[in-house]
Protein backbone atom coordinates (compact mmCIF):
# COMPACT_ATOMS: atom_id res chain seq x y z
CA UNK A 1 0.00 0.00 0.00
CA UNK A 2 1.03 3.60 -0.57
CA UNK A 3 2.01 5.86 2.32
CA UNK A 4 -0.88 5.95 4.82
CA UNK A 5 -2.41 9.43 4.89
CA UNK A 6 -5.10 8.61 7.42
CA UNK A 7 -4.74 5.89 9.99
CA UNK A 8 -7.14 4.94 12.77
CA UNK A 9 -5.46 2.85 15.45
CA UNK A 10 -7.57 1.02 18.01
CA UNK A 11 -10.22 3.72 17.98
CA UNK A 12 -12.95 3.47 20.61
CA UNK A 13 -15.85 5.81 21.25
CA UNK A 14 -18.42 5.57 24.00
CA UNK A 15 -21.33 7.88 24.75
CA UNK A 16 -21.95 7.13 28.41
CA UNK A 17 -22.72 3.42 28.52
CA UNK A 18 -23.20 3.14 24.78
CA UNK A 19 -20.18 1.87 22.87
CA UNK A 20 -20.45 3.33 19.40
CA UNK A 21 -17.02 2.45 18.01
CA UNK A 22 -15.13 -0.63 19.09
CA UNK A 23 -11.43 -1.03 18.34
CA UNK A 24 -11.46 0.39 14.81
CA UNK A 25 -8.30 -0.10 12.74
CA UNK A 26 -8.24 1.52 9.35
CA UNK A 27 -5.59 2.77 6.94
CA UNK A 28 -6.25 4.96 3.96
CA UNK A 29 -3.25 5.23 1.64
CA UNK A 30 -2.31 8.29 -0.35
CA UNK A 31 -4.67 8.76 -3.27
CA UNK A 32 -6.91 5.96 -2.10
CA UNK A 33 -10.68 6.16 -1.92
CA UNK A 34 -12.16 4.08 0.86
CA UNK A 35 -15.90 3.71 0.83
CA UNK A 36 -17.84 2.98 4.01
CA UNK A 37 -21.26 1.36 4.12
CA UNK A 38 -23.37 0.09 6.97
CA UNK A 39 -26.80 0.39 8.55
CA UNK A 40 -27.96 3.57 10.22
CA UNK A 41 -26.57 3.85 13.73
CA UNK A 42 -23.58 1.63 13.03
CA UNK A 43 -21.13 4.43 13.89
CA UNK A 44 -20.07 5.68 10.43
CA UNK A 45 -20.60 9.36 11.18
CA UNK A 46 -19.01 9.03 14.60
CA UNK A 47 -15.94 7.45 13.01
CA UNK A 48 -15.53 10.36 10.59
CA UNK A 49 -16.15 12.90 13.34
CA UNK A 50 -13.49 11.29 15.51
CA UNK A 51 -10.98 11.79 12.68
CA UNK A 52 -11.00 15.57 13.13
CA UNK A 53 -12.08 15.42 16.76
CA UNK A 54 -15.47 17.01 16.30
CA UNK A 55 -16.12 14.04 18.54
CA UNK A 56 -13.42 13.17 21.09
CA UNK A 57 -12.38 9.52 20.79
CA UNK A 58 -12.59 7.67 24.10
CA UNK A 59 -9.33 5.91 23.32
CA UNK A 60 -7.09 5.06 20.39
CA UNK A 61 -5.44 7.41 17.97
CA UNK A 62 -5.88 8.99 14.58
CA UNK A 63 -2.81 9.75 12.47
CA UNK A 64 -2.90 12.18 9.61
CA UNK A 65 0.11 11.71 7.37
CA UNK A 66 1.85 10.26 10.41
CA UNK A 67 0.95 13.05 12.85
CA UNK A 68 -1.26 12.11 15.80
CA UNK A 69 -4.26 14.44 15.95
CA UNK A 70 -5.51 12.83 19.14
CA UNK A 71 -2.39 13.85 21.05
CA UNK A 72 -2.12 17.52 20.24
CA UNK A 73 -2.88 20.77 22.03
CA UNK A 74 -6.06 22.71 21.24
CA UNK A 75 -4.02 25.24 19.28
CA UNK A 76 -2.27 22.56 17.24
CA UNK A 77 -5.62 20.88 16.67
CA UNK A 78 -6.89 23.89 14.73
CA UNK A 79 -3.85 23.66 12.47
CA UNK A 80 -4.16 19.88 12.08
CA UNK A 81 -7.78 20.20 11.04
CA UNK A 82 -6.66 22.12 7.97
CA UNK A 83 -5.36 18.80 6.66
CA UNK A 84 -8.80 17.22 6.81
CA UNK A 85 -11.58 18.52 4.60
CA UNK A 86 -15.02 17.53 5.80
CA UNK A 87 -18.25 17.44 3.83
CA UNK A 88 -21.50 16.99 5.74
CA UNK A 89 -24.82 15.49 4.75
CA UNK A 90 -26.52 18.81 5.49
CA UNK A 91 -23.96 21.03 3.68
CA UNK A 92 -23.78 23.58 6.54
CA UNK A 93 -22.91 26.51 4.34
CA UNK A 94 -22.88 29.83 6.16
CA UNK A 95 -26.21 31.35 5.10
CA UNK A 96 -25.12 34.95 5.73
CA UNK A 97 -22.24 34.80 3.25
CA UNK A 98 -22.25 34.37 -0.51
CA UNK A 99 -20.59 31.35 -2.11
CA UNK A 100 -17.19 32.95 -2.48
CA UNK A 101 -17.36 34.28 1.10
CA UNK A 102 -18.05 30.76 2.33
CA UNK A 103 -14.97 29.49 0.55
CA UNK A 104 -12.81 32.41 1.70
CA UNK A 105 -13.52 32.54 5.43
CA UNK A 106 -11.22 29.83 6.77
CA UNK A 107 -8.52 30.63 4.22
CA UNK A 108 -8.26 34.11 5.71
CA UNK A 109 -8.96 33.37 9.38
CA UNK A 110 -7.34 29.96 9.83
CA UNK A 111 -4.69 29.81 7.09
CA UNK A 112 -3.79 33.49 7.22
CA UNK A 113 -4.05 34.09 3.47
CA UNK A 114 -4.64 37.63 2.29
CA UNK A 115 -8.14 38.48 1.10
CA UNK A 116 -7.01 38.76 -2.51
CA UNK A 117 -5.21 35.47 -2.39
CA UNK A 118 -8.18 33.78 -0.72
CA UNK A 119 -10.62 35.20 -3.24
CA UNK A 120 -8.52 34.03 -6.18
CA UNK A 121 -8.24 30.58 -4.67
CA UNK A 122 -11.97 30.49 -3.86
CA UNK A 123 -12.88 31.35 -7.45
CA UNK A 124 -10.51 28.68 -8.68
CA UNK A 125 -12.16 26.10 -6.41
CA UNK A 126 -15.67 27.20 -7.38
CA UNK A 127 -14.60 26.81 -10.98
CA UNK A 128 -13.41 23.32 -10.22
CA UNK A 129 -16.83 22.32 -8.88
CA UNK A 130 -18.52 24.02 -11.83
CA UNK A 131 -19.93 26.98 -9.93
CA UNK A 132 -17.71 29.88 -10.88
CA UNK A 133 -20.79 31.67 -12.26
CA UNK A 134 -22.52 31.37 -8.86
CA UNK A 135 -19.70 32.91 -6.86
CA UNK A 136 -21.79 35.78 -5.52
CA UNK A 137 -24.97 33.76 -4.95
CA UNK A 138 -26.22 33.34 -1.40
CA UNK A 139 -26.66 29.71 -0.28
CA UNK A 140 -30.45 30.12 -0.12
CA UNK A 141 -30.42 30.86 -3.85
CA UNK A 142 -28.59 27.61 -4.67
CA UNK A 143 -29.98 24.11 -5.18
CA UNK A 144 -28.94 21.39 -2.73
CA UNK A 145 -26.48 19.97 -5.23
CA UNK A 146 -24.94 23.38 -5.78
CA UNK A 147 -24.72 24.02 -2.05
CA UNK A 148 -22.93 20.73 -1.54
CA UNK A 149 -20.46 21.57 -4.29
CA UNK A 150 -19.75 24.93 -2.66
CA UNK A 151 -19.19 23.04 0.59
CA UNK A 152 -16.68 20.81 -1.21
CA UNK A 153 -14.94 23.88 -2.62
CA UNK A 154 -14.82 25.37 0.89
CA UNK A 155 -12.96 22.29 2.12
CA UNK A 156 -10.67 22.00 -0.92
CA UNK A 157 -9.56 25.62 -0.73
CA UNK A 158 -7.56 24.77 2.39
CA UNK A 159 -5.45 22.20 0.48
CA UNK A 160 -6.35 19.24 2.72
CA UNK A 161 -4.45 15.98 2.58
CA UNK A 162 -7.59 13.93 3.17
CA UNK A 163 -11.25 14.55 2.40
CA UNK A 164 -13.97 13.07 4.61
CA UNK A 165 -17.48 12.76 3.18
CA UNK A 166 -20.44 11.93 5.42
CA UNK A 167 -23.33 10.91 3.19
CA UNK A 168 -22.75 13.88 0.87
CA UNK A 169 -25.68 13.07 -1.42
CA UNK A 170 -28.25 11.67 1.05
CA UNK A 171 -30.07 14.98 1.45
CA UNK A 172 -30.27 15.65 -2.28
CA UNK A 173 -33.09 15.18 -4.77
CA UNK A 174 -32.16 12.23 -7.02
CA UNK A 175 -31.59 14.41 -10.09
CA UNK A 176 -28.98 16.48 -8.22
CA UNK A 177 -26.90 13.56 -6.93
CA UNK A 178 -24.96 13.15 -10.16
CA UNK A 179 -23.42 16.62 -10.11
CA UNK A 180 -21.91 16.02 -6.66
CA UNK A 181 -20.67 12.53 -7.52
CA UNK A 182 -19.05 13.92 -10.67
CA UNK A 183 -17.06 16.37 -8.56
CA UNK A 184 -16.03 13.55 -6.23
CA UNK A 185 -14.89 11.41 -9.16
CA UNK A 186 -12.86 14.29 -10.48
CA UNK A 187 -11.23 14.65 -7.08
CA UNK A 188 -10.43 10.99 -7.01
CA UNK A 189 -8.84 11.17 -10.44
CA UNK A 190 -6.66 14.05 -9.32
CA UNK A 191 -5.26 11.87 -6.56
CA UNK A 192 -7.08 13.11 -3.47
CA UNK A 193 -7.19 10.72 -0.50
CA UNK A 194 -10.82 10.17 0.40
CA UNK A 195 -12.89 8.45 3.08
CA UNK A 196 -16.50 8.37 1.94
CA UNK A 197 -19.59 7.26 3.84
CA UNK A 198 -22.39 6.83 1.32
CA UNK A 199 -25.13 4.62 -0.05
CA UNK A 200 -24.23 5.29 -3.70
CA UNK A 201 -23.16 1.75 -4.57
CA UNK A 202 -22.75 2.61 -8.25
CA UNK A 203 -20.24 5.29 -7.33
CA UNK A 204 -18.40 2.84 -5.10
CA UNK A 205 -18.12 0.33 -7.96
CA UNK A 206 -16.66 2.96 -10.26
CA UNK A 207 -14.45 4.92 -7.93
CA UNK A 208 -13.66 3.08 -4.71
CA UNK A 209 -10.44 1.20 -4.09
CA UNK A 210 -11.85 -0.55 -1.06
CA UNK A 211 -15.24 -0.92 0.57
CA UNK A 212 -15.70 -1.27 4.29
CA UNK A 213 -18.85 -2.63 5.88
CA UNK A 214 -19.52 -1.45 9.42
CA UNK A 215 -22.13 -2.72 11.83
CA UNK A 216 -22.56 -2.18 15.54
CA UNK A 217 -19.41 -0.09 15.83
CA UNK A 218 -17.03 -2.62 14.30
CA UNK A 219 -15.60 -3.16 10.83
CA UNK A 220 -17.25 -6.40 9.85
CA UNK A 221 -15.73 -6.85 6.44
CA UNK A 222 -13.58 -5.06 3.91
CA UNK A 223 -12.41 -5.69 0.39
CA UNK A 224 -12.55 -4.73 -3.27
CA UNK A 225 -15.92 -3.23 -4.26
CA UNK A 226 -16.73 -6.11 -6.63
CA UNK A 227 -15.85 -8.69 -4.00
CA UNK A 228 -17.95 -7.04 -1.29
CA UNK A 229 -20.94 -6.35 -3.51
CA UNK A 230 -21.09 -9.63 -5.41
CA UNK A 231 -19.62 -12.06 -2.94
CA UNK A 232 -19.84 -10.79 0.64
CA UNK A 233 -18.38 -13.17 3.19
CA UNK A 234 -20.18 -12.12 6.38
CA UNK A 235 -23.83 -12.90 6.91
CA UNK A 236 -24.42 -9.35 8.22
CA UNK A 237 -22.99 -7.84 5.03
CA UNK A 238 -25.18 -10.03 2.90
CA UNK A 239 -28.28 -9.10 4.90
CA UNK A 240 -27.46 -5.41 4.67
CA UNK A 241 -26.81 -5.47 0.94
CA UNK A 242 -29.98 -7.37 0.15
CA UNK A 243 -31.89 -4.88 2.27
CA UNK A 244 -30.52 -1.76 0.53
CA UNK A 245 -31.01 -3.31 -2.87
CA UNK A 246 -34.65 -3.95 -1.94
CA UNK B 1 -60.37 74.80 24.41
CA UNK B 2 -58.50 78.06 24.39
CA UNK B 3 -57.20 77.29 27.90
CA UNK B 4 -56.15 73.83 26.85
CA UNK B 5 -54.07 75.17 24.00
CA UNK B 6 -52.58 77.88 26.22
CA UNK B 7 -51.59 75.39 28.94
CA UNK B 8 -50.54 72.36 26.91
CA UNK B 9 -49.77 73.37 23.35
CA UNK B 10 -48.34 76.82 23.91
CA UNK B 11 -45.82 77.33 21.11
CA UNK B 12 -44.46 80.50 22.65
CA UNK B 13 -43.62 78.66 25.91
CA UNK B 14 -42.16 75.75 23.98
CA UNK B 15 -39.83 78.01 22.06
CA UNK B 16 -38.80 79.83 25.23
CA UNK B 17 -37.99 76.64 27.14
CA UNK B 18 -36.42 74.80 24.19
CA UNK B 19 -32.81 75.62 25.22
CA UNK B 20 -33.45 73.92 28.57
CA UNK B 21 -35.02 70.88 26.94
CA UNK B 22 -32.23 70.74 24.43
CA UNK B 23 -29.76 70.33 27.28
CA UNK B 24 -31.95 67.61 28.75
CA UNK B 25 -32.14 65.86 25.41
CA UNK B 26 -28.36 65.93 25.16
CA UNK B 27 -28.08 64.39 28.62
CA UNK B 28 -30.59 61.69 27.66
CA UNK B 29 -28.61 60.99 24.51
CA UNK B 30 -25.37 60.59 26.46
CA UNK B 31 -27.07 58.34 28.97
CA UNK B 32 -28.54 56.19 26.19
CA UNK B 33 -25.20 55.94 24.44
CA UNK B 34 -23.47 54.73 27.59
CA UNK B 35 -26.20 52.37 28.77
CA UNK B 36 -26.93 50.87 25.34
CA UNK B 37 -23.28 50.68 24.29
CA UNK B 38 -22.05 49.09 27.50
CA UNK B 39 -25.20 46.99 27.73
CA UNK B 40 -24.69 45.45 24.31
CA UNK B 41 -21.14 44.48 25.24
CA UNK B 42 -21.88 43.47 28.84
CA UNK B 43 -24.92 41.48 27.72
CA UNK B 44 -22.84 39.54 25.22
CA UNK B 45 -20.27 38.79 27.88
CA UNK B 46 -22.96 37.64 30.32
CA UNK B 47 -24.57 35.44 27.68
CA UNK B 48 -21.21 33.74 27.03
CA UNK B 49 -20.86 33.09 30.75
CA UNK B 50 -24.39 31.71 30.87
CA UNK B 51 -23.52 29.26 28.07
CA UNK B 52 -20.07 28.34 29.39
CA UNK B 53 -19.10 24.68 29.65
CA UNK B 54 -18.07 25.06 33.29
CA UNK B 55 -20.95 25.18 35.72
CA UNK B 56 -18.83 27.40 37.97
CA UNK B 57 -19.22 30.12 35.36
CA UNK B 58 -22.71 29.22 34.23
CA UNK B 59 -24.43 29.18 37.57
CA UNK B 60 -23.30 32.57 38.87
CA UNK B 61 -24.19 34.05 35.48
CA UNK B 62 -27.74 32.70 35.74
CA UNK B 63 -28.11 34.07 39.25
CA UNK B 64 -26.86 37.50 38.21
CA UNK B 65 -29.11 37.59 35.16
CA UNK B 66 -32.19 36.51 37.10
CA UNK B 67 -31.63 38.90 39.98
CA UNK B 68 -31.01 41.83 37.68
CA UNK B 69 -34.17 41.09 35.75
CA UNK B 70 -36.27 40.60 38.86
CA UNK B 71 -35.24 43.77 40.70
CA UNK B 72 -37.17 46.85 39.47
CA UNK B 73 -34.70 49.20 37.78
CA UNK B 74 -35.83 52.13 39.93
CA UNK B 75 -35.10 50.17 43.10
CA UNK B 76 -31.68 49.30 41.76
CA UNK B 77 -31.04 52.95 40.90
CA UNK B 78 -32.02 54.26 44.32
CA UNK B 79 -30.06 51.51 45.98
CA UNK B 80 -26.92 52.42 44.07
CA UNK B 81 -27.38 56.16 44.32
CA UNK B 82 -28.14 56.32 48.04
CA UNK B 83 -26.49 53.09 49.16
CA UNK B 84 -23.00 53.44 47.73
CA UNK B 85 -22.12 56.67 49.60
CA UNK B 86 -22.59 54.66 52.82
CA UNK B 87 -19.92 52.31 51.55
CA UNK B 88 -17.63 55.28 51.20
CA UNK B 89 -18.12 55.54 47.43
CA UNK B 90 -19.22 58.95 46.27
CA UNK B 91 -21.03 58.58 43.02
CA UNK B 92 -22.44 61.19 40.68
CA UNK B 93 -26.08 60.96 39.62
CA UNK B 94 -24.94 60.26 36.07
CA UNK B 95 -22.68 57.41 37.14
CA UNK B 96 -25.38 55.95 39.41
CA UNK B 97 -27.93 55.98 36.61
CA UNK B 98 -25.45 54.63 34.09
CA UNK B 99 -24.39 51.76 36.35
CA UNK B 100 -27.92 50.84 37.47
CA UNK B 101 -29.39 50.78 33.98
CA UNK B 102 -26.30 49.19 32.47
CA UNK B 103 -26.69 46.29 34.91
CA UNK B 104 -30.41 45.94 34.35
CA UNK B 105 -30.06 46.26 30.62
CA UNK B 106 -27.14 43.83 30.27
CA UNK B 107 -29.26 41.10 31.79
CA UNK B 108 -32.00 41.63 29.22
CA UNK B 109 -29.57 41.83 26.33
CA UNK B 110 -27.86 38.68 27.64
CA UNK B 111 -31.07 36.68 27.46
CA UNK B 112 -31.75 37.94 23.95
CA UNK B 113 -28.26 37.04 22.75
CA UNK B 114 -28.53 33.63 24.34
CA UNK B 115 -31.80 32.89 22.56
CA UNK B 116 -30.21 34.04 19.30
CA UNK B 117 -27.05 32.00 19.68
CA UNK B 118 -28.97 28.89 20.67
CA UNK B 119 -31.17 29.25 17.58
CA UNK B 120 -28.17 28.58 15.34
CA UNK B 121 -27.79 24.88 14.45
CA UNK B 122 -24.73 23.10 15.82
CA UNK B 123 -23.75 22.17 12.27
CA UNK B 124 -22.70 25.77 11.66
CA UNK B 125 -20.15 25.70 14.45
CA UNK B 126 -19.00 22.23 13.42
CA UNK B 127 -18.47 23.28 9.82
CA UNK B 128 -16.45 26.26 11.00
CA UNK B 129 -14.36 24.27 13.47
CA UNK B 130 -13.76 21.56 10.88
CA UNK B 131 -12.08 24.19 8.68
CA UNK B 132 -9.66 25.07 11.46
CA UNK B 133 -11.36 28.11 12.97
CA UNK B 134 -10.96 28.52 16.72
CA UNK B 135 -14.12 28.48 18.81
CA UNK B 136 -13.87 32.26 19.20
CA UNK B 137 -13.58 32.72 15.45
CA UNK B 138 -16.50 30.39 14.81
CA UNK B 139 -18.55 32.45 17.25
CA UNK B 140 -17.49 35.82 15.83
CA UNK B 141 -17.73 35.12 12.10
CA UNK B 142 -20.28 32.36 11.80
CA UNK B 143 -22.63 32.13 14.78
CA UNK B 144 -23.00 35.69 16.08
CA UNK B 145 -23.81 37.41 12.78
CA UNK B 146 -26.66 34.95 12.21
CA UNK B 147 -27.75 35.03 15.86
CA UNK B 148 -27.94 38.81 15.97
CA UNK B 149 -29.91 38.89 12.76
CA UNK B 150 -32.40 36.40 14.19
CA UNK B 151 -33.00 38.44 17.33
CA UNK B 152 -32.70 41.93 15.89
CA UNK B 153 -36.35 42.78 16.64
CA UNK B 154 -35.85 41.83 20.28
CA UNK B 155 -32.61 43.77 20.55
CA UNK B 156 -34.36 46.79 19.06
CA UNK B 157 -37.38 46.52 21.31
CA UNK B 158 -35.17 46.26 24.34
CA UNK B 159 -33.31 49.33 23.17
CA UNK B 160 -36.59 51.24 22.98
CA UNK B 161 -37.27 50.18 26.57
CA UNK B 162 -33.86 51.48 27.62
CA UNK B 163 -34.49 54.90 26.12
CA UNK B 164 -37.77 55.13 28.02
CA UNK B 165 -36.07 53.84 31.15
CA UNK B 166 -33.66 56.78 31.19
CA UNK B 167 -36.55 59.08 32.13
CA UNK B 168 -36.42 57.46 35.59
CA UNK B 169 -33.12 59.27 36.09
CA UNK B 170 -35.13 62.38 36.97
CA UNK B 171 -35.68 60.71 40.36
CA UNK B 172 -32.05 61.33 41.30
CA UNK B 173 -32.17 64.86 39.85
CA UNK B 174 -30.19 64.05 36.77
CA UNK B 175 -31.12 66.75 34.29
CA UNK B 176 -32.17 64.55 31.42
CA UNK B 177 -35.07 65.26 29.08
CA UNK B 178 -37.97 64.57 31.45
CA UNK B 179 -36.32 66.34 34.40
CA UNK B 180 -35.60 69.39 32.25
CA UNK B 181 -39.13 69.47 30.91
CA UNK B 182 -40.55 69.24 34.40
CA UNK B 183 -38.30 72.06 35.53
CA UNK B 184 -39.44 74.17 32.60
CA UNK B 185 -43.03 73.43 33.58
CA UNK B 186 -42.53 74.66 37.12
CA UNK B 187 -40.71 77.77 35.90
CA UNK B 188 -43.42 78.72 33.41
CA UNK B 189 -46.48 77.34 35.24
CA UNK B 190 -47.33 75.73 31.92
CA UNK B 191 -47.42 72.07 30.86
CA UNK B 192 -46.40 72.65 27.26
CA UNK B 193 -42.74 71.67 27.91
CA UNK B 194 -43.93 68.24 29.05
CA UNK B 195 -45.92 67.84 25.86
CA UNK B 196 -42.82 68.86 23.96
CA UNK B 197 -40.76 66.23 25.81
CA UNK B 198 -43.36 63.61 24.96
CA UNK B 199 -43.23 64.65 21.32
CA UNK B 200 -39.44 64.37 21.33
CA UNK B 201 -39.57 60.84 22.77
CA UNK B 202 -42.18 59.99 20.19
CA UNK B 203 -40.13 61.42 17.34
CA UNK B 204 -37.17 59.23 18.24
CA UNK B 205 -38.93 56.06 19.29
CA UNK B 206 -41.78 55.82 16.84
CA UNK B 207 -39.51 54.98 13.88
CA UNK B 208 -37.79 52.32 16.01
CA UNK B 209 -41.10 50.82 17.05
CA UNK B 210 -42.22 50.75 13.39
CA UNK B 211 -38.96 49.07 12.48
CA UNK B 212 -39.50 46.37 15.11
CA UNK B 213 -43.00 45.65 13.77
CA UNK B 214 -41.75 45.45 10.24
CA UNK B 215 -38.96 43.06 11.18
CA UNK B 216 -41.32 40.88 13.15
CA UNK B 217 -43.64 40.64 10.20
CA UNK B 218 -40.76 39.82 7.90
CA UNK B 219 -39.42 37.08 10.19
CA UNK B 220 -42.92 35.63 10.56
CA UNK B 221 -43.25 34.81 6.85
N1 LIG C 1 -23.64 12.90 20.63
C1 LIG C 1 -24.14 11.67 20.84
N2 LIG C 1 -24.59 11.32 22.06
C2 LIG C 1 -25.08 10.08 22.29
N3 LIG C 1 -25.19 9.13 21.34
C3 LIG C 1 -24.77 9.42 20.11
C4 LIG C 1 -24.24 10.70 19.78
N4 LIG C 1 -23.90 10.69 18.47
C5 LIG C 1 -24.21 9.47 18.00
N5 LIG C 1 -24.74 8.68 18.98
C6 LIG C 1 -25.15 7.30 18.83
O1 LIG C 1 -24.09 6.59 18.25
C7 LIG C 1 -24.58 5.60 17.37
C8 LIG C 1 -23.90 5.74 16.04
O2 LIG C 1 -24.32 6.95 15.44
P1 LIG C 1 -23.74 7.44 14.06
O3 LIG C 1 -22.27 7.48 14.11
O4 LIG C 1 -24.44 8.69 13.71
O5 LIG C 1 -24.19 6.26 13.07
P2 LIG C 1 -24.33 6.28 11.50
O6 LIG C 1 -23.68 7.49 10.95
O7 LIG C 1 -23.68 5.00 11.07
O8 LIG C 1 -25.80 6.25 11.20
C9 LIG C 1 -26.08 5.75 17.32
O9 LIG C 1 -26.64 4.79 18.18
C10 LIG C 1 -26.31 7.13 17.86
O10 LIG C 1 -27.53 7.20 18.52
MG1 LIG D 1 -24.47 9.06 9.84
Amino acid sequence: MTRPMLELVGLNKRFGDLTVLHDIHLRVGQGELVFVIGPSGSGKSTMLRCCNRLEEPTSGSVLIDGADITACSPRALNKMRLNLGMVFQGFHLYPHMDAVGNVMLAQVKALGRSKDEARARALEMLDRVGLRHKSDAMPSALSGGQQQRVAIARALALDPKVMLFDEPTSALDPELVGSVLAVMKDLRTSGMTMLVVSHEMGFAREAADRVIFMDGGVIVEEGQPEAIFTNPQAERTRAFLSRVRG
Amino acid sequence: MEDFIRLFLNVEVMLRTWPLLKQGLWMTAQLCAVVIGLGLVGGLFLSFLAMAKSRWLRWPAFVVIDVLRAVPPLVLLIFIYSGLPFAGLDISPFAAVAVAFFLNNSAYYAEIYRAGIQSIPAGQTEAARATGLTSAQAMAYVVLPQAVRNVLPDLLSNTVEVVKLTSLASVVSLAELLYSANMARSLTYNSSPLVMAALIYLAFLWPLVRLVSRYQRKLAV
